[in-house]
């Protein structure tokens, strides 16, 4: 149990003469506070598991510090280091039997024996593997393999962390759902700090209350799902949560007016001191537009499409050669191909070369 | 679903079929046919009954005595040959370079004893061995030893087991490193993570995911090694006396050097029921293995 900090580490598998932008993690500073249930999302290649591996010391950084509790452990081995990591697909030892398999990390570590049946038979328990206990852990299922894969990260009461990294890929998405409530259940039972590295967003929401969104081996936004929602720091974080994901339109801004194609749009917030050569563009939700008849003064847009994803409707749109898309409500219809747009303005963002401007008030 | 009949398929088999009964099924009946029949003069054959048999497997005949005394010496030479072999072949595989541009030349060099063929192999030794010109040999006298392995049993026995191990290793360690590298990263890092010792890490994940391949490794070297024929023959020629005489150099004995048809016949057949009697048994003992520990 302990607090880490990220101090300017970054990572090259090249070395640490690679040209900087070629680096598979960018320099990154954060902390991770004890006890926390974290999710780091972004897609394949984008740089979470190697930040996953640094902080378990599978892989050495190429410069920077982490701490765990203001200790540098940097240089410290994964053994020596007090960390516990779940993998993508189910390691199992064959030999031993599925009890075995959740004390070895524990034996390993001169854990006295009483201690270690006890703690066993509670993860084994939360796990739903005390059936199985004395069974061979070779000729069970894979969803029951990776369950002993995570009851091995979780069977060690005082790691600093217990690391996920895609731990339910090989799972099939009925158990999926079963297995991440349990492991938010555990992780309130437990009192860990959990990371959790996965590309999907519905994983990455239901299980974490801090989201880190990473893009390009950079950590673009670290929030709760509702500011990640509601407030995308990047263009990425916008596009990537949600779905569809957030609209991005080329727009010129000026004080409390985005022009696009020479229609105004009316925002909350004032922004005048925009980087000078930046390429602006606004941002907002396709549930904070409204799909209307097209009117004089109103941004019109051609429909392309209706889709019905059950619940919801959303309309897709283009405005020039913009895709737009936006919610509409179950019975919307619209003569002829063109609508009039209407946007919430406390809910349009600006940003500039795809990161968030805060206007003023 | 529908299934077609169609038996003009088998053509396509005929001809290996074909080939298969002249190479190995009428060669194999012959001898079947020699092992039932005793030749007084050239080609007048009479039944003879399963007397060659009851002979050959009743030790306290000439020809049976030769018969179990040769079948021991080639039980005793597969299981050193195996113990030495397999365990020495693990422990290479596991210092060669898992990758980098040294795979290639280490994997080259390693597989290159098991391109020579057996014969040249076997000279190459009988010149290496011999005490007085030989590097080898010579090299052995010269430290002291009393080395010789055309006059002194232990030296030829010596000389035949590193033959073989320093021909057929390679074999070993070439399966068992592909083994390695089949295991996934993930295991080698989770045993980082469950802090298991180098010991540990081989008994719990390596050895278990190298079964499999060291099943074929074994049945391979014990076939092979139960079958040797060559490099006795060009290093010992079977001696000094018959302590290297193997089943299958006893057998060239009878059969081409004293004409014995016969027994010879008789011989083979009781050879090749053991070899593959004892591949049967090892390749389901091997296979059986998880199933018997579960139990």
């Amino acid at each position: 149990m302990a607090r880490i900090d990220l101090v300017d580490l970054a990572h090259s598998y090249g070395g640490n003469a690679a040209d900087p932008a070629s680096y598979a993690l960018k320099p990154v500073t954060m902390t991770w506070r004890q006890g926390g249930a974290y999710a780091l999302l972004g897609p394949s290649g984008c740089g979470k598991t190697t930040l996953l591996n640094l902080i378990s010391g599978i892989v050495t950084p190429s410069h920077g510090k982490i701490l765990f509790d203001g200790t540098d452990i940097t240089p410290l081995s994964t053994q020596k280091r007090n960390i516990a990591q779940v993998f993508q697909f189910p390691v199992i030892y064959d030999t031993m039997t599925v009890g075995q398999n959740l004390a070895f990390p524990l034996k390993n570590r001169g854990v006295p024996k009483a201690e270690i049946d006890a703690r066993v038979a509670e993860i084994a328990k939360l796990l739903d593997l005390a059936p199985y206990l004395s069974r061979k852990a070779t000729r069970l299922t894979a969803d029951a393999k990776q369950k002993i894969s995570l009851g091995r990260g979780l069977v060690r009461a005082d790691v600093a962390a217990v690391l996920f990294d895609e731990p339910l890929t090989v799972i099939d998405p009925e158990l999926k759902w079963q297995l991440r409530s349990k492991l938010k259940a555990l992780h309130r039972e437990l009192d860990l700090t959990m990371i959790y590295v996965t590309h999907d967003q519905t994983e990455a929401l239901t299980f974490a209350d801090t989201v880190v969104v990473m893009h390009d081996g950079r950590v673009v936004q670290s929030g709760t799902p509702a500011e990640l929602f509601d407030k995308p720091a990047h263009t990425f974080v916008g596009y990537f949560i949600g779905s569809p994901g957030m609209n991005i339109v080329p727009a010129e801004v000026r004080g409390r007016e985005a022009r696009i194609g020479g229609h105004a749009i009316a925002l909350d917030r004032s922004y005048d001191a925009l980087p000078a050569g930046a390429r602006i563009e606004i941002g907002v939700r396709p549930e904070f537009v409204d799909v209307v008849a097209p009117a004089p003064g109103l941004l019109s847009a051609n429909i392309e499409r209706i889709d019905d994803l059950g619940r919801v409707r959303f309309a897709r749109l283009r405005i020039g050669d913009v895709k737009f898309a936006a919610r509409v409500p179950s019975g919307f219809s619209i003569p002829g191909d063109v609508a009039g747009l209407i946007f919430d303005p406390s809910r349009v963002h600006v940003y500039a070369d795809s990161c968030l401007i805060e206007g003023a008030a | 679903m529908k299934k077609t009949f169609n038996n003009r398929a088998w053509l396509l088999v005929a001809p290996v079929m074909i080939v298969v009964l002249f190479s190995a099924l009428l060669p194999m009946m012959t001898v079947v046919n020699y092992s039932v029949q005793d030749a007084m003069a050239e080609n007048h054959f009479f039944w003879n009954g399963d007397a060659w048999f009851r002979d050959l497997l009743d030790p306290s005949t000439e020809i049976g005595s030769r018969f179990s005394g040769a079948l021991e010496r080639n039980l005793i030479f597969s299981f050193v040959v195996l113990l030495i072999e397999v365990p020495l072949g693990i422990a290479l595989s596991l210092t060669l370079p898992r990758r980098g541009w040294a795979v290639g030349p280490c994997l080259v060099l390693i597989a290159l004893p098991m391109l020579i063929p057996w014969n040249v192999v076997g000279t190459m030794w009988q010149i290496f061995a011999r005490a007085d010109i030989g590097l080898f040999g010579a090299a052995l006298n010269g430290l002291g030893l009393n080395y010789n392995d055309t006059q002194d049993p232990v030296s030829a026995w010596f000389t035949i087991l590193l033959i073989d191990v320093w021909h057929w290793t390679p074999l070993v360690i070439l399966l068992s490193y592909a083994g390695l590298r089949a295991i996934p990263d993930a295991f080698y890092q989770a045993a980082r993570i469950d802090a298991a010792g180098r010991w540990s890490v081989f008994l719990k994940i390596e050895l278990p995911k190298l079964q499999r391949v060291l099943v074929l490794a074994i049945l391979l070297r014990f076939m092979q090694s139960f079958m040797i024929y060559t490099e006795p023959f060009v290093v010992t020629g079977g001696g000094p006396g018959n302590a290297t005489t193997f089943l299958s150099i006893d057998l060239v004995k009878i059969a081409l050097g004293q004409v014995d048809l016969g027994i010879a016949a008789a011989m083979s057949l009781v050879y090749f029921l053991i070899t593959i009697t004892l591949c049967y048994i090892f390749f389901t003992a091997m296979n059986q293995l998880d199933l018997l520990k579960e139990a």
